[in-house]
């Protein structure tokens, strides 16, 4: 087995281990999905609901898992010293940074089959004629919140900081970008702030892949400002990322 | 070749010097411990050989290596015990020990290592229910567990209960049968007394004394007390034989008793402290 591979499944045996961290980081976007389908109900946009809430959700899930799940966790694991312990093994920093994020981004894909699935088995949720646009859009959307993620763990200085500065932004960005509801009736200084948010983007491909049939290279706006958000955040963390404690 | 040799080290922190220019050299096989009180410079100086910190000035080679360029071949050949460190706190310590023995390439047998560190009794016990000191056992065997050539043991019986620490002596002892080269930093005098084949005092990032634990005994003293109208004497000598006849054919002339009489030799945490009050600041 390849030390890449050994690695992934080290880093799925800590998550799934580690109860709180698993549900939060798993399972609230899907139980809020559940809420909501279930306090909600009718059309929008002459479809059903669940056409909003499905594809929505999982927006939610991209910004709850692969951005704050993934800072949270970096930033426990270098605060406790377990990123320094490592530091002194022969595992290189890309294969441990790499498999972080394949192992994330499993996680993700995992949220995003049980909330389609429920969706399907509850509410005969289908996907949208422009699927492929639906499905990039989040392995887009996964990558970029992925890359804003690192860039959050490297500059978050302790572990009680990282939960408290994931949950200011995480909920609030998925309420303002339209992740749990239509945001047309809000007041203009709340949409201009949505506009500033990479989520608002993210939403804005996956609802035009649903309601307007349009493909992802059609929106190269929305693509170019999540992009953007992603390579900032890399950048950052390859910049300023630190393996050991910064408070002790 | 040494298998740890250190020229003229030096290391600030923010203008602050923490290491001034030390210089010492650990021999293949050998076991060196780094003694001196606390902010002395020791988990500076050994993290700058595992390959944390880079250096001010000096010339370092661990194993040939210089540990500052973080060659993956140099880590494999390592193990390292740090002053502080967590592991994963749900997953158990044969797990977390199968975690660890998969970045090296030629790993020790995992259940081999968890009887080596004594914790076959807690080798499915998830890491966050063990007791601090059986945290610092797992610690020990994640730094063996790849088999290293080179082990640095940054204060690694703190913590420990009188036996666990005398088994840890034990480990020590097995290992260097094994050939293994061990740079270790303790407080524990009898500790250093016990493992080491030569020990370095350092004091504020200056090595003030350095030889073998019996060359800093050299400059014991034997200590003579005894009561004497109601008051503790207390003589320091080189020469307590000549001494000791001297007061007890007094006594016996006088017909007196030499109250409490008792005679020891000055033992190395004597001398250390000596060591440490002597040196000017
Ligand atoms: N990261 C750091 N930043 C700033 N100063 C530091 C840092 N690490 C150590 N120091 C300072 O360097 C000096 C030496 O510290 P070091 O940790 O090497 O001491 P030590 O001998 O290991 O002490 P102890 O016995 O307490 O572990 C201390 O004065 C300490 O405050
Ligand atoms: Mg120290």
């Amino acid at each position: 087995m390849s030390l890449f591979a050994h690695q992934v499944r080290a880093d799925q045996l800590i998550f799934w281990r580690g109860r709180e961290s698993a549900v939060f980081v798993f399972l609230f976007p899907v139980l809020l999905f559940l809420l909501l389908s279930t306090v909600y109900s009718g059309e929008f946009e002459g479809r059903p609901l669940t056409d909003y809430l499905v594809p929505s959700l999982i927006t939610y899930g991209v910004a709850n898992t692969t951005f704050g799940g993934l800072a949270i966790m970096l930033v426990i694991r270098r605060e406790a010293g377990v990123l320094k312990r490592i530091r002194a093994t022969p595992l290189p920093a890309a294969t441990f940074l790499g498999a972080t994020l394949c192992s994330t981004l499993l996680v993700f894909s995992l949220q995003a089959v049980a909330i389609m699935l429920l969706g399907r088995l509850l509410y005969d949720w289908h996907f949208p004629a422009e699927w492929p646009s639906l499905l990039l859009g989040f392995a887009l959307g996964a990558l970029c919140f992925a890359g804003m993620g690192f860039g959050a763990a490297a500059l978050i200085r302790s572990a009680e900081g990282a939960s408290a500065v994931v949950n200011v932004l995480v909920l609030p960005m998925a309420f303002l970008s339209g992740g749990f509801g239509p945001t047309r009736d809000f007041p203009q200084f709340l949409q201009t702030i949505a506009d500033l948010l990479p989520l608002t983007y993210l939403v804005e491909i996956v609802q035009a892949a649903v309601y307007d049939g349009e493909p992802i290279w059609e929106e190269p706006v929305a693509v170019l400002v999540l992009l953007a958000w992603g390579v900032a955040g890399s950048l950052i963390a390859w910049r300023r990322f630190g393996w050991e404690p910064r408070e002790r | 070749m040494a298998a740890v040799d250190v020229r003229g080290l030096r290391k600030s922190y923010g203008g602050q010097e923490a290491v001034r220019g030390i210089t010492f050299a650990l021999a293949e096989g050998e076991v060196f411990c780094l003694l001196g009180p606390n902010g002395a410079g020791k988990t500076t100086t050994i993290e700058i050989l595992e390959g944390y910190r880079t250096r001010d000035a000096g010339d370092v080679s661990v194993l040939g290596l210089d540990p500052q360029r973080r060659d993956r071949a140099l880590r494999e050949r390592i193990g390292v015990v740090l002053q502080h460190s967590e592991s994963w706190a749900n997953v158990t310590v044969t797990e977390t020990l199968r975690i660890f023995a998969g970045y090296y390439r030629r790993p020790r047998d995992v259940d081999e290592v968890v009887a080596l560190v004594g914790l076959d009794a807690k080798r499915d016990a998830r890491v966050k229910t063990l007791s601090g000191g059986q945290k610092r056992r797992l610690d020990l065997a994640l730094a063996l567990v790849g088999d290293p050539d080179l082990i640095f043991l940054d204060e690694p019986t703190t913590g420990f209960d009188p036996q666990a620490r005398r088994n840890a002596w034990e480990l020590v002892r097995g290992l260097r049968a094994l050939g293994k080269t061990i740079l270790l930093t303790t407080h524990y005098l009898d500790e250093a007394q016990q493992l080491a084949d030569r020990v370095a005092v350092l004091r504020d990032g200056v090595i003030v004394s350095e030889g073998t634990p019996s060359e800093l005994m050299a400059s014991s003293r034997t200590e003579i007390r005894y009561r004497e109208n109601g008051a503790v004497k207390v003589i320091a000598t080189d020469e307590p034989t000549r001494l000791l006849h001297e007061l007890t054919s007094r006594a016996v002339a006088e017909g007196r008793e030499l109250e409490e009489l008792e005679v020891r030799r000055s033992s190395l945490e004597d001398v250390y402290l000596d060591l440490l009050d002597d040196t000017p600041e």
